[in-house]
């Protein structure tokens, strides 16, 4: 198993481990819960390194026009975007964030378990753009994420850029503890937050950021309660290969007016999905989890899986999303069960994101 | 923190006091670290027979669910109604507040020492 730079810090803390995309990453320091609350109410602080991170240089923004499924080329320098890969039957091969850094380069930040099929992906789209680069720099970069209500005040007094200007989906560069970093307004829990890109030895960075009051270091359980309260994809639950965006409502991420990119022939037939990503939340204190099974109420016929479940720290009900039959008539409020283990659970399809921050 | 000396253990992680023909069980600190914050516990009704080796329960954390096994023969004599409200209790202490079960035993299996369970959890 691989492990980031900051394992000592995590081992310093006392944080518990797990297994995560090929990754012996922090689950927890102590409690999940109070650290998935202190990401809700004030600052919390992760590691997370094993993203991959890639850059493309040159005839950049033609190339990810022609090789990710949104247009690139229309984000200005300095911001950001949210897309997948798709492979040529148009299945996701990752969902990911795309930043651009300047009129010929961009920085995508991939999942870790993906790493190596995105940037096999990429550089077998390289053909026909012999002045476009593509650099697997996953090795090079340490990815820290701060996010909660306080991070913007807490961040700001440390580092010598204005972060109220710096727009959600924005990246800037920025020094911080005599660092050159990229931060990025960017996340993966619901709240406001940013995400810093550390070059070398990110251990001062980790420790100046956690010595500031109202940060808590926050493990890998919590960054999965949030993203779920958030409504958020994660890969390898509710996408795949075997799923289009359509499947995830993320449909609209496609750009059907491109002259052409990968995908695109095979998405404009399967607009139509059979099973779609649905919202559900029931009550009482037992959560529905990944790969239990679904039914109309009353019904013998599974119409469909839950891809995620869990009780909902912030909202204290049940919540899960779920790969539902498209044909099954299901809207907002309408009721379903999901068996688990033996017993039958009461959930309603809500509409998501199931938790929304206060603006 | 240490596994009681005053207790038996199971190496499915669980702790038994035993006191006349009553039988206490809970979970082992090692075993709710293990699991993660506990959020949910499911429990069997009084009156209810208990199986050895059999499940008769079920803890929840965010992450994960784990079987509670009757350690023993017997009947469920009282459960641990606090943890409807303050599940965590299991986490916060394990060996006192966060008990699961009293079972009136009808016999008794072989169970581990605090030393062998120590061992089994490589402490």
């Amino acid at each position: 198993m691989l492990n980031t730079l900051l394992k000592p810090e995590h081992d310093k803390l006392g944080a518990s481990f797990t297994e995560f995309g090929g990754w012996e990453m922090p689950v927890r320091y102590g409690s999940d819960i109070d650290e998935h609350h202190s990401v809700r109410n004030s600052c919390g602080l992760f590691d997370i390194s094993h993203m991959a991170e890639i850059r493309v240089t040159g005839q950049a923004e033609e190339f990810l026009d022609y090789a990710l499924i949104s247009k690139l080329s229309e984000i200005e320098n300095g911001r950001a975007k949210y897309t997948m890969i798709c492979d040529d039957q148009g299945g996701i091969i990752d969902d990911l964030i795309v930043y651009r850094l300047d009129d010929d380069e961009f920085m995508i930040v991939a999942n870790a378990g993906n790493q190596h099929q995105v940037v096999e992906a990429l550089k077998n789209r390289l053909e026909n753009f012999p002045d476009t680069r593509v650099a697997d720099e996953s090795g090079r970069w340490s990815l820290i994420a701060m996010q909660g209500p306080k991070t913007k005040e807490i961040l700001g007094t440390l580092v010598d850029v204005d972060l109220t200007v710096l727009k959600y989906y924005s990246i800037a560069s920025a020094v911080l503890d005599g660092k050159d970093v990229f931060l990025a307004r960017t996340g993966y829990t619901g709240e406001d937050g940013f995400e810093i890109f550390v070059e070398g030895d990110p251990s001062g960075v980790w420790q100046l950021l956690l010595s500031q009051e109202g940060v808590s270091p926050c493990g890998l359980a919590c960054r999965d309660t949030l993203r779920l309260e958030a409504g958020m994809p994660l890969y390898g639950h509710e996408l795949n290969k075997d799923l289009t965006p359509f499947a995830a409502n993320l449909g609209k991420v496609i750009r059907f007016d491109k002259p052409s990119f990968v995908g695109k022939e095979a998405l404009e037939q399967r607009k139509s999905p059979k099973q779609k990503l649905f919202g559900l939340q029931g009550d009482g204190r037992r959560a529905a989890r990944a790969d239990y099974e679904i039914f109309l109420p009353g019904g013998t016929d599974s119409i469909g899986m839950v891809t995620s479940g869990v009780l909902s720290p912030t909202l204290q009900v049940p919540i899960a999303l779920a790969l539902l039959n498209a044909d099954a008539g299901l809207e907002i409020g309408s009721e379903v069960e999901a068996d688990v283990r033996g017993t039958r659970i009461f959930y309603k399809v809500v509409e998501l994101p199931f938790y929304k921050r206060g603006r | 923190m240490a596994n009681p000396e005053n207790l038996k253990y199971t190496k499915e992680h669980e702790w038994i006091l035993i006191q006349d023909d009553i039988a206490t069980v809970g979970i082992t600190k090692y075993a709710a670290d293990a699991l993660g914050e506990i959020v949910y516990v499911d429990l069997p009704k009084v009156g209810s027979v208990a199986a050895h080796m059999k499940i008769c329960g079920e803890i929840e954390s965010t992450k994960s669910v784990g079987e509670l096994y009757a350690p023993m023969d017997g009947e469920i004599t009282e459960v641990n109604g606090a943890l409807d409200q303050a599940p965590d209790q299991v986490n916060q202490d394990p060996f006192g507040d966060g008990w699961l079960i009293k079972i009136r035993y009808t016999s008794l299996p072989d169970l581990l020492s605090s030393t062998e369970y120590d061992a089994l959890v490589g402490e």
